[in-house]
């Protein structure tokens, strides 16, 4: 009677063993690091950037606590802030632009644990301090871009075609094309219709006066919303690694909205600036006739611009602008026909292929450069040898170039600016020393809530009370673990949830220990009274907890943000109470009183 | 040790009016003062800009209020100590509200160089209102759930009477928040719907134990079997809430400002959670008209099958 078989106890057993384990990281603290990734593709993360990173702490006296390689980058831990901050500027001055140094903080956990995958909750943005954005994209604002860009391709279009036309302009969402004849209006129709599968085209006439206009489909709507999204989410990308953020979250909410969170960012001006920032493309023809050397020297030919290359290569390029990024549909990377290299095609829009096609006519054989404007600052992203005439504004850029090269500059190249301007529409910033109280504040709630209830329990059921709160402490690691394993983002309502789910635990320990000692009350044996104690209240606990439940998940559909976290953890924490209030406590009772004939249970 | 020694039932439902008349007036007061002087929303609802700076030392708050005149409509206070200071600004349509703070901060700065932010939140306009409506849906979803969820657990009456019996507890939270003028946060919302789940608990296990009396007690009558039923739980319902209270009020002392009106929502919620889930579903569960005829015949056809 009251004994658990084997099996059960040994899963038990195990259960605990294992929220141990994984509980554990969380409580080794976190140390200061320097966190080196790549921002460019050119730059890897292997055995000999650890070298040459070791190498450049070496030589500048800082003495580095440990050196972490895993895939994606590198991390290099400290004894103290101070080194930490140090180090960070030697790398990054060390490394050069091709990286992104970034400080962070690393678990001080042992290696052995964090090789079983046991890693320490991940903080929010409340408990370490940084940014949180919402950003909204303007859609209408990708709508009228993209009805503009067709309006500009159509026009030229038309003329090329030879139709004539009275007028043609965009009225809201539409863009009205007038014709003076039916004549032309019928001949721009089948010409319109056949090159902008996107365009639904509704003609009509009044007073001698013929029009087409052409809306765009739903279809094609949500495709330019989505790449709309795409893209201005690549663009923040690029710029938050600018900005050296250990472990930026950068993600679309919603169909029209973009989450940012940069931990650590303490200064949001900064932050601010760089994300609403737009940069612009510019091609310009490279200068390879004067000397480059004399250049370096300081004798810059006049109307030309001495600018590097990506890599650092000077190049010589003429200041005139041939043609800027607007006209540029899409980028993509790909391989060249003919030679198989890795290649990037870009899609010029109407008015920009006419220009392409005359400069490449009149330059074949000459280098162009593509450049990146950001806060007044060029850079050649790539210069190729223009090899003939391009016409169809399909241009593609080729040589000298890897698969992941290729990748990154159509990336750039798309990147360049924003598909449809954003607006700030939520920050949350915490500072780092509020983190660190909220923190404190939140374990010091949970701690003596916990002693309080300690204390009560063993006081007003003795050996039943100490058995429960046996049990509580085991629901705290396995709740603790469990959000541990899932990398459950802690943030302080989250600690308010795990207090909350404590407090309301006890529950089920007080319904069973109420209802042994009723079974007592009513002259069971006190194997019996364990036993039909355990199994009544079952029922109940299951009960009580679905209701509570019900609020969690609801919290958790509905929530945002730091409400979020507080829901998972209710409803994580009333699923690891059930295990621990029932199973956990049952098996120590069990321990206690069950291979034994017994007087007296010790309930108070 | 035992606090509930109680050898007689106690006639819970002979002052089922009293009880009941008591919840209504404190309703019809909560609804009064919400009607009057509505909720005082944070800012994730209303939307705007809350910072919260720190100083080396204690701060002349007049001082900080006057360097922002600028700001017409900025609400400047001590927040925990006085060299903690608040400040609020509403949604403005001309400037963007992103943008403020800096432009407050810069302002502080250039007037005490020690000054620190600790914490920035701007909520705009479209966000406020959704959230709105996201707390008004969660609010509707778990009444239908836990509602939904008794039905089928017990019966149609007992679901009704504890719905009831909770949402009056909200209506009753809200009312302090109104009557205090106590800022309403997401966090206090959060501590609302929680309390909502957590307090109907009470409700079942009263009502578990009303159900297992008919069954039991085939000769008492209706109120008989639902005061034992109360007197038989009431040991439970005081310990347990007691508990889950002793982890709230360590909440409301050790866990600052952020956590203060979330810890005190609960507090409000648990204490009426016991007194309204006991004393206010259990008269209305009676006068909807219970009878063992319910359960009897349920377990009947229970037995056919």
């Amino acid at each position: 009677m009251n004994r658990y078989p084997l099996w059960k106890n040994g899963i038990i057993f195990l259960v605990l063993l294992v929220g141990m384990l994984y509980s554990l990281p969380n409580f080794f603290g976190e140390a200061p690091a320097v966190q080196i990734s790549s921002a460019s593709s050119a730059a890897k993360i292997d055995p000999a950037l650890m070298a040459k990173a070791e190498g450049i702490l070496k030589s500048s006296g800082i003495a580095e606590s440990g050196v972490v390689l895993d895939p994606a980058s590198l991390k290099v831990r400290f004894r103290d802030t101070d080194s930490q901050l140090k180090a960070k500027d030697v790398l990054q001055a060390g490394l050069g632009e091709d990286y992104v140094v970034a400080l962070n903080l690393i678990s001080r956990s042992p290696a052995w644990l964090t090789s079983l995958g046991a890693l320490p909750m991940y903080l929010g943005l409340d408990l370490r301090g940084g940014v949180h954005f919402l950003m909204q994209v303007d859609m209408n604002a990708a709508i009228t871009m993209a009805l503009d860009r067709n309006l500009g391709e159509i026009r030229a279009d038309l003329r090329d075609a030879d139709v004539r036309y009275t007028g043609i302009s965009r009225q809201g969402e539409a863009i009205d094309i007038k014709f003076a004849d039916k004549d032309s209006s019928d001949k721009a129709s089948g010409e319109i219709s056949k090159k902008f599968p996107d365009l639904v085209l509704n003609q009509s006439s009044s007073g001698g006066e013929y029009s087409i206009s052409a809306q765009l489909k739903p279809q094609a709507r949500t495709k330019i919303q989505e790449f709309a999204i795409q893209q201005n989410i690549t663009t923040l990308r690029n710029r938050v690694n600018e900005l050296g953020v250990a472990e930026p979250i950068i993600q679309q909410q919603g169909s029209d909205r973009v989450v940012v969170e940069l931990p650590g960012v303490q200064d949001t001006a900064k932050a601010k600036d760089i994300l609403g920032r737009t940069a612009t493309l510019e091609i310009h023809m490279v200068d390879d006739e004067h000397d480059l050397k004399a250049a370096i020297a300081g004798q810059i030919p006049f109307g030309d611009e001495l600018l590097n290359e990506r890599g650092g290569a000077p190049i010589l390029v003429r200041k005139n602008v041939v043609l800027t990024g607007e006209h540029i549909n899409d980028a993509q990377p790909g391989f060249d026909n003919r030679t198989n290299e890795a290649a990037v095609h870009i899609n010029l829009d109407g008015t920009g292929s006419r220009i392409f096609k005359q400069i490449t006519a009149d330059n074949v054989g000459k280098r162009m450069a593509i450049l990146l404007i950001e806060k007044g600052k060029a850079e050649v992203v790539t210069a190729p040898v223009i090899r003939e005439e391009i016409g169809g504004g399909r241009v593609q850029i080729s040589g000298h170039m890897t698969t992941g090269e290729a990748h990154d500059v159509a990336l750039l190249l798309r990147a360049g600016a924003l598909a449809a301007p954003m607006e700030i529409i939520e920050e949350r910033t915490v500072g780092p020393s509020l983190g660190a109280d909220n923190i404190r504040k939140g374990f010091d709630s949970t701690l003596f809530g916990f002693i309080a209830i300690s204390v009560f329990m063993i006081v007003y059921y003795l050996l039943f009370g100490l058995v429960s709160v046996v049990a509580l402490g085991a629901n705290l690691f396995l709740l603790v673990a469990v959000l541990s394993l899932l990398q459950a983002t802690l943030t302080l309502p989250g600690m308010a949830g795990i207090a909350l789910t404590l407090g309301m635990a006890i529950d089920a320990n007080v319904l069973i220990n109420e209802r042994i000692r009723d079974e007592l009350r009513n002259g069971n044996t006190p194997q019996a009274a364990i036993n039909a104690g355990y199994e009544r209240a079952f029922g109940t606990i299951i009960d009580s907890n679905i209701t509570t439940l019900i609020a969690g998940i609801a919290l958790f559909i509905f929530g945002s943000g730091p409400v979020k976290g507080f829901a998972v953890v209710l409803c994580l924490g009333i699923l690891t109470s059930m295990f621990s209030a029932v199973l956990v406590s049952r098996a120590i009772v069990n321990f206690a009183y069950g291979r034994r004939r017994v007087g007296k249970l010790l309930i108070g | 040790m035992e606090f509930f020694r109680i050898k007689k039932d106690i006639p819970f439902m002979s002052y089922g009016r009293f009880t009941t008349a008591i919840s209504l007036v404190t309703f019809v007061v909560a609804v009064f003062l919400l009607a009057t002087k509505g909720l005082h929303f944070g800012i994730d609802f209303t939307g705007g800009t809350v910072m919260e700076v720190h100083y080396e030392h204690p701060v002349d708050i007049q001082k900080v209020r006057s360097s922002l005149g600028s700001f017409s409509d900025a609400s400047v206070q001590n927040f925990g100590t006085a060299s903690d200071v608040l400040i609020r600004l509403p949604l403005r349509a001309d400037v963007s509200g992103a943008k403020e703070s800096e432009t407050v901060l810069g302002v502080l700065r250039s007037q005490d160089a020690s000054v620190q932010m600790r914490r920035v939140e701007f909520v705009g306009p479209q966000v406020g209102k959704e959230l709105v409506n996201n707390g008004s849906l969660a609010l509707l979803l778990v009444s239908l759930g836990i509602m939904g969820y008794l039905a089928i657990r017990f019966e149609w009456r007992f679901a009704l009477a504890a719905i009831i019996a909770n949402l009056h507890d909200v209506v009753i939270i809200l009312g302090f928040f109104s009557f205090f003028q106590w800022e309403f946060s997401l966090p206090v919302l959060a501590a609302v719907l929680a309390v909502l789940g957590y307090s109907v608990n009470e409700s079942v296990v009263v009502f578990d134990r009303i159900r297992e009396n008919f069954r039991l007690m085939r000769k008492s009558s209706v109120p008989e079997i639902i005061n034992n039923a109360i007197t038989r739980t009431m040991s439970r319902t005081i310990i347990t809430h007691g508990c889950t209270q002793l982890m709230v009020t360590s909440m409301l002392f050790f866990g600052g400002e952020a956590l203060h009106y979330f810890a005190l929502a609960l507090t409000i919620g648990i204490l009426f959670g016991i007194y309204s889930s006991v004393l206010v579903a259990s008269p209305i569960v009676m006068w909807l008209g219970v009878s063992r005829a319910d359960f009897v015949k349920s377990e009947r056809k229970a037995e056919a099958n």
